[in-house]
């Protein structure tokens, strides 16, 4: 396992629940989710297309590509639905008073 | 299990390959052959007048599923294979070349062909149809910077070639026999935003006038329009329409109507045999009446349905249709398939190329369509099928939370 680092990624009033923002963090494009008041990271790019996945649509645990609708589970990465049948990756996410951080490897 | 069926899918293309794919997904371990008339695995057709012709991305990436993938799932493709009968009474299709093959099962995945012209000169070479992958590559071989291309058919094919080509560097001119652009799939406000859109991009479009013939010697050189105006012109791909491949259903005594007709679960009036994706007239709950649809997402969607149903595993199938297309920068996606709506209201900014205009009948959204934002889009799309109440007004209030009126 390669060591974990924390990158400051976004402010929790910058993504409101069930919402997604994409951020660049290390020049990996990642989203950035919040269900429930819990935040989550993907990587950004639909696994389908190139294409931001923060530009898609967050409907419960799932994240919708705003291009062809492939479907992935938001805390697992799974792709639920075609035309994408590859899961995304995800990370690991924590919160320091107001500041989302993502833990990228390095 | 011992399984030594033999399931035949016709048509290697989205639907035919989705077929196949679920036939592995729900376990059936027989004998699965793809047979396609084309060289190619099953491809990406949206790429063909977008990247692909742009050039942007080689034949390989357009694939569905790689020759690997296909391996693993144990998917036996036969391409170049035309098929061009079906023997029902001993369950045998027939190739081209005389060979045939038994079935136990067969699902007609042949979709559809592009509807020719029937102009003199049409058969010139210069002059282009665009269905196939080899139709693209022979586009893009025969256009350069400053090439004048005409387009004939200002539709979703005629107009995502003229944007493409646009930026290649040719003078694209669309010819529209209508007096509006895309007028069977839009609101003629949203064919004049078209009009104005492609315009602004340098793109001539010119409504109201067919084509009386190409001339050339031996080479596409002019288009003569009815009116007796020429334009000279090395290249012209015609976009006017497609029509579905049902003559091999027809002809084996199957029910064809503008189509396979199917049920719900892809089943054609054979029991052994299933129909889907582009070449099917099937039923859709949703709408209450039959259609035939021409998209991406029913020959994936439909294509698994109908892989389900050869194991009779099948689940009624019905959506609200999608369809989507990229023209310049603009991302256009539709849903639903509205056709007596008693208004429409735009949310967002026409002007800045980023809306939605939504449908509206019996105080709810009977379809939409969006440009540049397809967030808004899929909102439409659970608005309708939860049938949630909406008001115009509110609809085009930008203080209005979309997600909001989802909670109702
Ligand atoms: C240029 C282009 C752009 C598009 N863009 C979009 C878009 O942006 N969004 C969208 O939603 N949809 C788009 N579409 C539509 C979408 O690609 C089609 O709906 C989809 O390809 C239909 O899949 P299908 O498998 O039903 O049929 P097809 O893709 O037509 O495949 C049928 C296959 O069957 C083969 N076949 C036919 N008859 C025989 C026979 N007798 N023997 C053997 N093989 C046979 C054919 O050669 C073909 O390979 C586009 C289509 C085109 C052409």
């Amino acid at each position: 396992m390669n060591e974990i680092e924390y990158h400051a990624a976004a402010k929790t009033d910058e993504i409101p629940e069930e919402d997604v923002k994409g951020v660049v963090l290390d020049d990996e494009e990642i989203a950035i989710y919040n269900i429930e008041g819990e935040y989550y990271a993907t990587h950004g790019i639909c696994t389908h297309e190139n294409i931001a996945l923060a530009d898609g649509f967050v409907e419960g645990q799932l994240i919708e590509c705003p291009l062809h609708s492939a479907c992935f589970e938001i805390k697992t990465g799974k792709a639920v639905n075609p035309p994408a049948e590859i899961d995304l990756k995800t990370y690991p996410v924590k919160v320091e008073g107001d500041t989302i951080y993502v833990g990228i490897e390095k | 299990m011992n399984e030594d069926r033999t399931f035949l899918i016709i048509g290697a293309s989205q639907a035919g390959g989705w077929v196949a794919q679920t036939l592995r997904h729900e376990g059936f371990e027989g004998k699965v052959i793809l047979i396609g008339e084309e060289p190619y695995l099953p491809y990406e057709r949206p790429p063909l007048s977008k990247a692909a012709l742009l050039g942007e991305v080689t034949v390989d990436s357009t694939y569905f599923w790689s020759q690997e993938t296909l391996d693993e799932a144990n998917i036996e493709t036969q391409l170049n294979t035309r098929v061009i009968a079906i023997d029902r009474n001993v369950k045998e299709i027939v190739t081209e070349g005389g060979t045939r093959m038994g079935y136990d099962k067969l699902a007609i995945t042949t979709g559809a062909r592009v509807r020719e012209l029937p102009v003199e000169g049409a058969d010139l070479p210069g002059v282009f149809y665009l269905r196939t992958m080899e139709n693209t590559l022979a586009i893009r071989d025969a256009v350069k910077d400053g090439t004048t291309a005409m387009i004939v058919g200002g539709g979703w094919i005629g107009l995502e070639c003229a944007a493409t080509l646009t930026k290649l560097g040719c003078n694209a001119i669309v010819i529209e026999s209508a007096d509006r652009l895309c007028g069977r799939a839009v609101t003629p406000e949203i064919s004049d935003w078209m009009l104005e859109f492609h315009t602004s991009h340098g793109v001539d479009v010119r409504l109201g006038t067919g084509i009386e013939k190409f001339q050339g010697a031996g080479q596409l050189e002019r288009a003569v329009l009815p009116s007796g105006d020429t334009i000279e012109c090395s290249v012209a791909v015609v976009g006017i329409g497609v029509i579905p491949n049902a003559e091999l259903a027809r002809d084996a005594g199957l029910e064809v109507d503008n189509g396979i007709v199917v049920d719900d679960r892809a089943c054609t009036s054979d029991s052994d045999i299933v129909a889907a994706g582009d070449v099917t007239n099937h039923p859709n709950a949703l709408l209450g009446r039959r259609i035939r649809l021409e998209s991406y997402e029913n020959a994936q969607n439909q294509g698994i349905i109908a892989g389900k149903a050869m194991l009779n595993k099948a689940e009624a199938y019905s959506e609200l249709p999608w369809f989507w297309s990229d023209q310049f920068d603009a991302n256009l996606q539709m849903i639903g398939l509205p056709k007596d709506w008693e208004e429409t209201v735009t949310r967002g900014d026409k002007d800045s190329n980023e809306f939605v205009t939504f449908y509206l009948k019996d105080g709810v959204i009977d379809g939409a369509i969006s440009v540049n934002n397809p967030r808004d889009l899929r909102i439409a799309k659970r608005l309708m099928l939860g049938k949630k109440q909406v008001t115009a007004a509110e609809l085009i209030n930008p203080e209005t939370k979309m997600q909001g009126l989802l909670k109702r």
